[in-house]
């Protein structure tokens, strides 16, 4: 129907690189095996070698030498073994107290809720309008029964970039594990374990165009969390399960893609989108921090309309977004961080998320601003609330 | 390309119907808000002879669904007398769109119930309705019917969610049986309000949630 469409949804998912692709083929047609102990076959032994040189690229990026990381299925299993494996290993023996932000990404949140129901306390740190969490809030909130705090790096709606070398820092004054969900940061935003003081961080292979189901988890040497998902002796008996090779093979071939001039492409883009619909389009307001956010996040709320009109429309003319109206989501419900950054449900409605990639253009920037005000205009000329 | 939506829906919704204000009308509705998220305006012309819809005009603030039901029912309504226009039913503007998802309903019912509030409106305006009806355990009953329960896309009283209802001095209370953290139970709520709340007796309402 349409030549091209233009995908803008890349902290959802993201096209895969035919050069991951590549590195991963070797490893479902020749090398199949299970990663066997050094003790196995052949095909088991190089297998066990490709999974052990894929863990080097991950721990390398984030500057970790004889540290943890362990491959998952992706980001949600990663923070949900970060929250319940280090309730499980510190509640009976420290304390049932855990620390999030109100606007983490569900696996977080939904992890927290979920020991909540399991008896421990959580509290949900507020955050200011541009999405920055408290910090005198998080300090005042740590107690002796604090066992863990989870604040992530930048945020997955509106890509607000969080302190965390100061997080990390109040976290280790007050001798606190700290877990950071890196999903929308990981290789696109510095982040050294060597410099900024967190144990544990989730990361993804999603968004950064390779394969999707695979994600990892760092765990700094000597922290104390428990195994959750049970089975084998796998990754380090703290992740049962057969390895996924050609995803881990792949998740490092997409590290080693992402070059620092490609963020640069990234971000302005970002900066174009954003300086372009602000300027002409009346009655719209950026949501998140308008520089300190990731380099491939644009947020916008286009007043007087609603959301899931606006995909629509952009969907019918070849444009990939998200919002985060009630209407666009599974559980009717309006972006928890929209109203957490102390917006209404009227800015949440008409919230449009926009999300480059590796494959986006200036020029399809241009297109969807374009097209974007189109659509705005038409929208509300027939909305009650869209004259004057 | 595959959407969300019959190519009827997208049809209305890409070029809806009769929309805008009419000057001067004889009957006009707005129902839910920006804040429950949809929001639609309907404007009625009526002949006063004949008591015929000689035009029926919308505005939305709403999703895809909202829009095209808004365009249906306008198409519906027009020519029907008062009394044919009140009993289009949101199931007949759901067929005449080729079918909706049943966890749109909420979306598209507020244009249903605008047309119906508009046309009350006018019957208001012109002396066709005799005196207030008092808000009774009943009147709640049948405005729960218009909540809908996203989960099946039908309504609250008839999936058997509605526990309780009490009427006391002005507060109602309805007990609804999910639990408080349900998916939709923060959905549900906000619709009930915009239901009840109005009601010109109510003072309070207050939604409880079962355990």
């Amino acid at each position: 129907m349409l030549d091209k469409v233009v995908y803008l949804d890349n902290a959802a998912a993201t096209r895969l690189d035919e050069r991951v692709l590549e590195a991963m083929k070797p490893y479902f047609f020749d090398v199949y095996a299970v990663a066997t102990s050094e003790f196995g076959y052949s095909q088991g032994i190089e297998a066990r070698e490709a999974l052990e040189s894929a863990r080097e690229i991950l721990s390398n990026a984030l500057g970790a030498c004889d540290d943890r990381f362990i491959f998952t299925s992706g980001s949600t299993e990663s923070s949900n073994i970060a929250l319940k494996g280090v309730a499980l290993a510190l509640g009976e023996k420290k304390g049932k107290h855990i620390i999030v932000s109100k606007i983490e990404d569900f696996p977080v949140l939904h992890s927290a809720k979920a020991l909540e129901r399991q008896g421990f306390r959580v509290t949900y740190l507020d955050v200011d309008s541009d999405g920055f969490v408290d910090l005198d809030q998080l300090k005042e909130s740590i107690t002796d029964e604090t066992i863990l705090v989870s604040i992530q790096h930048a945020n997955q709606e509106i890509g607000t970039l969080q302190d965390i070398e100061t997080i990390g820092r109040i976290c280790r004054e007050k001798e606190v594990l700290f877990h950071t969900d890196a999903t929308h940061t990981f290789t696109r935003v510095p982040l050294d374990v060597r410099k900024v003081p967190v144990d544990l961080i989730t990361v993804s292979a999603r968004t950064i165009h390779g394969p999707s189901s695979i994600g990892g988890l760092y765990i700094r040497k000597g922290t104390l969390i428990a195994k959750w998902v049970d089975g084998g002796f796998q990754e380090f008996d703290l992740r049962a399960g057969i390895e996924n090779i050609p995803g881990a093979v792949g998740f490092a071939k997409a590290v080693e893609l992402v070059m620092l001039e490609e963020n640069n492409r990234l971000q302005a883009m970002r900066d174009h989108l954003i300086d372009r619909v602000l300027a002409e389009i009346p009655a719209t307001t950026l949501n998140g921090h308008r520089w300190k956010r990731i380099p491939q996040n644009a947020n916008i709320t286009f007043h007087l309309v609603e959301g899931e009109s606006i995909t629509l429309h952009l969907d019918m003319r070849g444009f990939a977004v998200s919002t985060g109206s009630a209407c666009f989501s599974r559980s009717l419900e309006a972006s928890h961080v929209i109203r957490g950054i102390g917006g209404d449900h009227e800015r949440a409605h008409g919230s449009v998320r926009f999300t480059f990639g590796r494959y986006n253009t200036l020029e399809d920037v241009d297109a969807v601003v374009e097209t974007v005000a189109e659509v705005v205009r038409e929208l509300r000329n027939i909305s009650p609330l869209g004259k004057n | 390309m595959k959407f969300p939506y019959s190519e009827k829906v997208l049809e209305h919704f890409r070029h809806p119907r009769n929309v805008g204000k009419i000057e001067n009308p004889d009957g006009k509705a707005v129902e839910g808000s920006p804040a429950c998220g949809d929001m639609v305006a309907v404007y009625i012309k009526v002949d006063p002879e004949t008591r015929r819809l000689t035009d029926v005009k919308f505005e939305s603030y709403g999703c895809a669904s909202n829009i095209a039901t808004g365009s249906i029912i306008t198409e519906l309504a027009k020519g029907k007398t008062i009394a044919e226009a009140k009993k289009v039913t949101w199931k007949q503007a759901s067929e005449a769109l080729g079918g909706l998802p049943p966890i749109k309903v909420h979306c598209s019912v507020l244009a249903v119930d605008g047309l119906r509030s508009a046309i009350q409106n006018y019957e208001e305006r012109h002396g066709l309705v005799k005196e207030r009806e008092t808000t009774t355990v009943e009147v709640v009953r049948k405005r729960l019917k218009k909540v809908i329960n996203p989960v099946s896309g039908l309504n609250l009283v008839r999936t058997n969610l509605v526990k309780d209802i009490e009427v006391k001095d002005g507060i109602v209370r309805v007990v609804i049986d999910l639990p408080p953290n349900h998916q939709f139970a923060s959905a549900i709520k906000e619709e009930i309000a915009d239901k009840i709340e109005h009601l010109w007796d109510v003072k309070k309402l207050v939604v409880d949630f079962t355990e």
